[in-house]
């Protein structure tokens, strides 16, 4: 089963070839090079021109440049969770082991995004307005993101059944994107209502292009950078899980 | 429907027979809400200030310590395989198990928060609202908590697992409810929290009992 | 003493019909069995064999649905088990190794609260009688747990009764069953597959029957 001849004649690239483990196991394997060097090629770009070429901004001086990984680190832990969500959901609905090895997979990277937003966050906080943390919606979501990712790891690790931890693991996913946007809503709500910090994080001073240009690229970096460790991860997911399977004992390494 | 109340009468039934497990709960929530004032110290004013949020919490807490409950008997003794293979859908069954597990964990606590109220000093009004927003937000809890407790059904570490499951997805449910209270305390309109915690009581009706039905099939595959 | 079995909805015997094709389980890593057929209709039962650890149990919840099979397909006359889930429980009752009642509850409680779950209407009396039928006059009211280990399956025996499923899927069940009560099932059984209704069986032992089907796995 190769491919699917189409009406001309033409032969088509038959997509479902890749659900199996067994196939997708050295494709994953001959993307994940690529997906390092873009990581590389757009991180070079994205630092040099948050380092060098954005200006420096008139009230917060350089230490704002971390906005250039806490931004992108933040989009990402949210697409992210998103995309963990949906391979899950895809691996409950039609029943595909690889679907939920890939949202097991996705998990940690989501859960490193948030963290690293958390963390730049903090030391963004810290010269700014004095405080380590400050209880602004966009910093109170993203602790709360991450108590998602953790719970989602949490719940996996703790059943020993693979295939009822990735369904079970997949309900849980699913259940947090539907309380993502709730909870974000909630927060913001909640700290205009309590009057924190008068400066959000996520309110930078009208962006200069060459900003949001240096925020893109780095969010670019993170997302190939996502790509490879994910495909790296689910390699070996893969491996741990089919270790039974022919396939996997005549692999070079294996034996 | 008369399946739907048969489970009620059940559950009901069986917490009749053991009491202790559900006082035990309430007895939680009266104590824990004790520790804060004696942690803190009797200025009634800060202790005003600080109620919302400390009696909310703690009805949170223990409305999770009752849901380790919720199916885990069931499960052990394998009724709770027989109900999903009775003609009658399983989902409603499961609703019936959520409705029996909030008049059991819920309700009194919504019964018990005025005379708590009482040890921080709040009025008469804001009691009131503070009853309401229980009344609101706890089956809220017990629909949310019956996804996590049908989660974690028979895997290691439970409880704390459904805690940490749990806990991040009822903070819409204390930022509206404790804030509804607070904001009644100061003389701000609460119309906007009631709207919102009605709305999240709506959605969970819809969606909780679903994906809990989900969670039990697999918990017994 | 009359039964309370009459034929079922006055169906030809040969509409019922429980049908498995090419049925592969998989629990865990292990394969338990692939490609197997098998098939019961009214007024037959068959008993399913095997060592230990063979998959006779994982068999029984793969056809009762509590479980997906790995490959393969049942259907209940001729209908997917899972597409018309509803009307395949009407007619089920399975019964598997653990007692499936709850213990701070009395027998009659339990079989009262039992029935009315799966939207059968039964009255006091009946209930009392399949109680006493069983040998279990003047346990009636006690909390199951006071029973020992053999009452409570006899209990379970009186469900049998009060149910009036069609098919019977019975997972070891003359396990903890006195002399006595092995024969009160089997008269159990009999008058069921007599009266139109079907049964699936597993057994370590020999089971005291006549004219079942063997499925060796």
């Amino acid at each position: 089963m190769s491919s699917t001849i189409g009406k001309n004649g033409n032969q088509f690239i038959h997509w479902f070839k890749f659900s199996s483990p067994a196939t997708f196991y050295p494709l994953a394997g001959k993307l994940i090079p690529f997906f390092w060097a873009l990581a590389i090629i757009f991180g070079i770009a994205g630092l040099w021109i948050s380092f060098f070429v954005a200006p420096v901004d008139a009230v917060q001086g350089q230490g704002y440049r971390i906005i250039f990984i806490h931004v992108p680190a933040s989009w990402m832990s949210m697409f992210i969770y998103i995309v963990m969500a949906v391979w899950a959901g895809l691996g409950l609905v039609f029943n595909t082991r690889l679907s939920a090895m890939m949202a097991q997979a996705l998990a940690p990277t989501g859960a490193l995004m948030a963290f690293i937003s958390l963390w730049t966050g903090a030391f963004w906080g810290k010269p700014m307005w004095g405080a380590w943390w400050v209880w602004d919606a966009r910093l109170t979501s993203e602790l709360i993101l991450l108590f998602l990712y953790l719970g989602f790891m949490a719940l996996q690790a703790s059943i020993d059944d693979p295939r009822r931890a990735d369904k079970a693991g997949a309900i849980l996913a699913l259940v947090g994107v539907v309380n993502v946007p709730i909870i974000y809503f909630s927060v913001k709500w909640w700290n205009t209502l309590h009057q924190g910090a008068s400066i959000s994080v996520d309110k930078a001073p009208s962006m200069a292009h060459t900003m949001l240009l240096g925020m893109l690229l780095m969010a670019l970096c993170l997302w190939m950078y996502s790509i490879a460790v994910a495909l790296m991860r689910v390699r070996a997911i893969i491996l741990e899980r089919e270790s039974h399977a022919d396939w996997v004992r005549s692999l070079e390494g294996v034996k | 429907m008369s399946a739907l109340l048969a489970v009620i009468r059940r559950d009901l039934l069986l917490v009749m027979r053991r009491k202790s497990e559900v006082l035990t709960i309430l007895f939680f929530f009266v104590i824990v809400t004790s520790l804060f004032p004696l942690g803190i110290g009797a200025d009634t004013a800060l202790l005003r200030k600080i109620a919302p949020g400390v009696i909310w919490v703690t009805a949170l807490l223990s409305t999770m310590l009752g849901l380790q409950r919720l199916f885990a008997s069931d499960f052990a003794d394998g009724t709770l395989e027989q109900m999903a293979l009775s003609p009658t859908p399983l989902t409603l069954l499961v609703g019936g198990k959520i409705a029996a597990h909030w008049l059991v964990c819920g309700l009194p606590l919504v019964l018990l928060a005025p005379v708590i109220g009482l040890q921080f000093d709040l009025d008469a009004s804001t009691l009131g609202t503070f009853i309401l927003a229980l009344l609101i937000g706890t089956p809220i809890l017990s629909l949310i908590g019956a996804i996590g407790a049908a989660l974690t059904l028979g895997v290691r570490g439970g409880g704390v697992l459904l805690s940490l499951l749990v806990l991040p997805l009822y903070i819409p449910v204390l930022i509206f409810g404790a804030g509804a209270v607070y904001a009644q305390s100061v003389g701000l309109d609460v119309g906007g929290h009631f709207s919102v915690l009605a709305a999240l009581l709506v959605l969970a009706l819809f969606f909780a009992p679903w994906a809990t039905t989900a969670a039990v099939r697999i918990a017994i595959e | 003493m009359t039964a309370y079995f009459s034929d079922f909805d006055n169906l030809p015997l040969n509409q019922s019909t429980l049908r498995a094709s090419a049925l592969t389980c998989v629990r865990g890593e292990r394969t338990l069995f692939t490609d197997l057929d098998l098939q019961v209709s009214a007024g037959e039962w068959l008993h399913i064999r095997g060592e230990n650890g063979i998959g006779k149990t994982s068999l029984l919840r793969l056809l009762a649905g509590l479980t997906a099979p790995a490959a393969g397909s049942i259907s209940w006359n001729d209908q997917s088990i899972v597409a018309d889930a509803s009307e395949y429980h009407r007619n089920l009752l399975f019964l598997g190794h653990r007692d499936s009642l709850k213990e701070d509850l009395t027998a009659f409680e339990n079989l009262s609260i039992v029935t009315a779950l799966d939207g059968v209407t039964v009255s006091e009396d009946e209930i009392l009688f399949a109680l006493h039928r069983f040998g279990l006059r003047g346990r009636e009211d006690l909390p199951v747990n006071c029973l020992s280990a053999g009452q409570k399956r006899r209990v379970l025996l009186a469900r049998l009764l009060l149910r009036k499923a069609k098919l019977w899927i019975l997972d070891e069940p003359f396990n903890a069953l006195d002399v006595r009560a092995v024969e009160m099932l089997s008269e159990l059984i009999g008058e069921h597959i007599a009266a139109g209704g079907m049964a699936i069986m597993t057994s370590h032992q020999e089971i005291p029957m006549p004219n079942g089907r063997v499925v060796q796995l």
